[in-house]
């Protein structure tokens, strides 16, 4: 589990966020919505410490992560996975050599059994095996986030952080990320947390979604909860599209 | 203010870069292909820079000699001193400032703005040491062999030179280069290359490191690594001139 207690951030005299308080629990898909700009990519900093927030904390399971020292910070990052919007493989590196990268680097397992444990994943993630000696310029933005979900997922994390998963795909290809993040929380029981402004994927599998606003949160609840929320601002970020209104009309709202 | 704050960022930095290391055998692997981008990628270009230069000092000398009471010898000699106490690793140090230095930020820099740093951090992996050390590490090695090579093949230039043109006699150009030398001016040379190797690669690091933004912003720390690198290799230049032969 993964809490976030009255976390606050800004830079120079631009304050980011406010006051942001939320608990994210295992094995559901725990999602953060909003604007552009609304400051949900430095939540997520804040979340897996590359940016420290002036006040509030966020526990690991309890362990306080801007409090610990520097070899528990780096035991605590060990169990995170994340999977960036662009992907962010390594360019040097082929696919096989990306998701083996983190197991590597910290010598969890004997050269052979690392290989097969990135295959495994590779195979999770549906990347067939002759695309493992490609590098990340050669293949599709959708496999790209696939070998990323595959790098992140290869240390067995406890918890997972997705920026924009679906950015710069196709509808059908985001469908099958989100699905795939979605199986991977279930079967390996993982706090995940997805970042993400596309509506599409809010209403495939947010189980607990949580609304920022200038920097504030404003709400949270079920996908159920949020087609009937009276909130103004939530309601016009969930209505903008004119699908959404479409569906919002069915519902004789 | 400015300065002091990057001094302090770049020390900062420095504590991070020879932090311990997760693993050596990774930090040998990227040491070797380092060693290969930067300096092997580089012998081309230093052998013919280094050749040129020492034809040039070898007929610029002679040009400057209008007294007959100066002996031919002094073209090699002058070659030689001058190519090995200052020109072969100051020059080159320089050239490498501009070949190496703007490889080094750029390529860190695109890493940070393609968050690829951002994923190291996250796996827990010390970025700055496994993206700088191996970089640092492979520049320390293979810069003296350049160094060593160019001073070579400046000196056989000079000869080339000296050779195709006749403005003096071979025999007086190797006896020029054999007259008085010193033993320790090579280590001189040497000392001041590892320098010139560590400023390059740290000063560009850190402009790579330190990249915000995009694509631009990658050009701009490149550049910015190239100039800020050749300024601290003239002034340790003085510096180090100063400590080792004053």
């Amino acid at each position: 589990m993964i809490e976030v207690k009255g976390v606050s951030k800004r830079f120079g005299s631009t304050q980011v966020l406010t006051d942001i308080s939320a608990v994210f629990k295992p094995g559901m898909i725990n999602q953060v919505i909003g604007k552009s700009g609304s400051g949900k990519s430095v939540l997520a900093k804040c979340i897996v410490g590359l940016h420290v927030p002036e006040e509030g904390e966020v526990l690991y399971d309890g362990r306080s992560f801007h409090h610990l020292e520097k070899d528990e910070k780096r035991q605590v990052r060990q169990e995170i996975g994340m999977l960036f919007q662009g992907s962010a493989l390594f360019d040097s590196l082929t696919v096989i050599e990306n998701v083996m990268f983190p197991l590597r680097m910290f010598g969890v397992m004997e050269p052979g059994a690392m290989r097969e444990r990135a295959e495994l994943c590779l195979q999770r993630v549906s990347i067939e095996p002759e695309k493992n000696k490609l590098f990340p310029s050669e293949i599709s933005g959708g496999m790209q986030k696939r070998v990323g979900i595959a790098r992140a997922i290869a240390m067995q994390p406890k918890y997972l952080l997705c920026d924009e998963p679906n950015s710069g795909l196709d509808p059908q290809t985001s469908i099958v990320i989100d699905q795939l993040i979605a199986e991977l929380t279930e079967e390996y029981g993982i706090t995940t947390i997805v970042i993400t402004h596309d509506m599409n994927s809010v209403m495939e599998t947010g189980d607990n979604i949580i609304f920022i606003h200038e920097g504030r949160k404003h709400w949270q609840g079920g996908r159920e909860e949020l087609l009937h929320t009276d909130n103004p601002e939530l309601s016009a970020f969930v209505y903008a599209s004119g699908l959404m209104k479409r569906v919002k009309k069915a519902m004789g709202g | 203010m400015r300065v002091l704050f990057h001094i302090g960022r770049y020390f900062q930095l420095m504590g991070e870069v020879f932090g311990r290391p997760e693993r050596l055998g990774v930090y040998w692997r990227r040491i070797i292909e380092e060693i290969d981008l930067l300096g092997v990628k580089s012998l081309g270009i230093v052998a013919m820079l280094s050749a040129f230069m020492g034809a040039v000092i070898a007929l610029q000398t002679k040009s400057n000699i209008n007294s007959p009471l100066i002996s031919d010898t002094l073209v090699g000699f002058a070659t030689r001193q001058s190519t090995i106490l200052e020109f072969s690793h100051t020059i080159i140090a320089l050239i490498l400032a501009g070949k190496v230095g703007s490889t080094v930020a750029a390529e860190i820099g695109s890493m940070r703005v393609k968050e690829q740093i951002d994923a190291l951090d996250i796996m827990g992996v010390n970025s700055a040491g496994y993206l700088i050390l191996p970089k640092v590490i492979a520049a320390v090695l293979i810069f003296p062999f350049l160094i060593i090579m160019s001073m070579f093949l400046s000196v056989f230039g000079g000869y080339l030179i000296v050779a195709a043109t006749g403005i003096i006699s071979t025999s007086a150009y190797q006896t020029g280069i054999r007259m008085d030398f010193m033993p320790f001016s090579i280590t001189y040379a040497l000392i001041k290359t590892e320098v010139f190797a560590f400023i390059i690669t740290t000063v560009s690091g850190y402009h790579g490191y330190y990249t915000q933004g995009g694509t631009r912003e990658v050009g701009i720390s490149s550049t910015t690594a190239v100039v800020y690198s050749i300024v601290a290799i003239i002034i340790s230049n003085f510096v180090l001139t100063k400590l080792l032969l004053a």
